[in-house]
């Protein structure tokens, strides 16, 4: 059996699953930021 | 760290720490990725199947680390009642409940080729599967509770009372010796793995809890903006 499909599938995932996660944080905190500093600026 | 349970207080160190944890931990990671992809010599036994070890021991270790976070900070919210501590439950969970579910899909494809099978109910991985489930359901009460406009004490007490599941994991190995192999590193007592095969792992340890570390920040962050939103959205409504 050749292992190197299974050890660059378990990487895949790996590195996939963490940018994923850590693209939705950013995107949700800049946006969360952005709508606070748009009623700051408005009031 | 009570200092920290004031919101501006802990603004002041999140903003320049998400990005000294983001750039670091993307640095100590590439070569730890690249030295136990290309670098590290095949183990004896198992081959080249063996480099899972150094993204499949990291994600074991955060996945269990979040849900002892989980466990500090609902002990935070119902002892002391800090202001930050549901929050950081609710930043902790979705990113433990991540590298849970990474651990749990790497170790099934090392289990393939080295075990023969992509899944057994062995004691290790029933455990871990358990604490993944922990995780969606603390998921869905903390985010309920947010919704109802509740203090999260409920999600608290989930929280303390799924914290049984982690010394349950860890003595897994030795309670029920099935296919999980057992502990070979220890923070105390050294490791059973050769050097030449060792010094990625830390590298990729260090870098992916740093990035879980910036996670944690960056939800925190976003959930203190919403309550800000909220809070002058009210405001300007009432003036």
């Amino acid at each position: 059996m050749n292992p190197w499909p299974f050890v660059f599938a378990a990487y895949a995932i790996a590195l996939g699953g963490t940018a994923s996660l850590l693209l939705w944080a950013w995107r949700s905190m800049c946006a969360a930021e952005a709508q606070a500093d748009s009623l700051k600026r408005r009031a | 760290m009570h200092g920290y349970a004031n919101p501006a207080r802990f603004l002041k160190f999140a903003r320049p720490a998400t990005g000294w944890f983001l750039w670091i931990g993307l640095l100590l990671l590439a070569p730890g990725i690249l030295g136990g992809l290309f670098v590290t010599p095949p183990d004896y036994l198992q081959g080249e199947t063996v480099r899972i070890l150094y993204i499949h021991v990291p994600a074991a270790w955060l996945g269990m680390a979040g849900w002892a976070g989980i466990a500090a900070a609902s002990l935070a919210q119902i002892v002391w009642r800090h202001p930050l501590s549901a929050i950081a439950g609710r930043a902790v969970a979705p990113a433990g409940a991540t590298f849970a579910a990474i651990c749990l899909a790497t170790g099934s494809i090392w289990g393939r080729p080295t075990w023969g099978t992509w899944w057994e109910w062995d004691g290790r991985l029933t455990s871990m599967l358990i604490l993944f489930f922990l995780y969606l359901g603390y998921i869905a009460l903390a985010w309920a509770e947010r919704e109802r406009g509740g203090d999260g004490r409920m999600a608290a007490l989930f929280g303390l009372v799924g914290a049984i599941n982690l010394p349950i994991i860890h003595y897994s190995v030795m309670w029920w010796r099935t296919l999980h192999q057992g502990q070979s590193i220890s923070i105390t007592g050294g490791s059973s793995i050769a050097p030449e095969l060792l010094w990625p792992l830390p590298l990729t340890l260090v870098g992916f809890s740093l990035l879980f570390g910036a996670v944690v920040l960056m939800r925190m962050r976003a959930e203190l903006a919403a309550a800000k939103f909220e809070a002058r959205l009210r405001r300007t409504s009432t003036e």
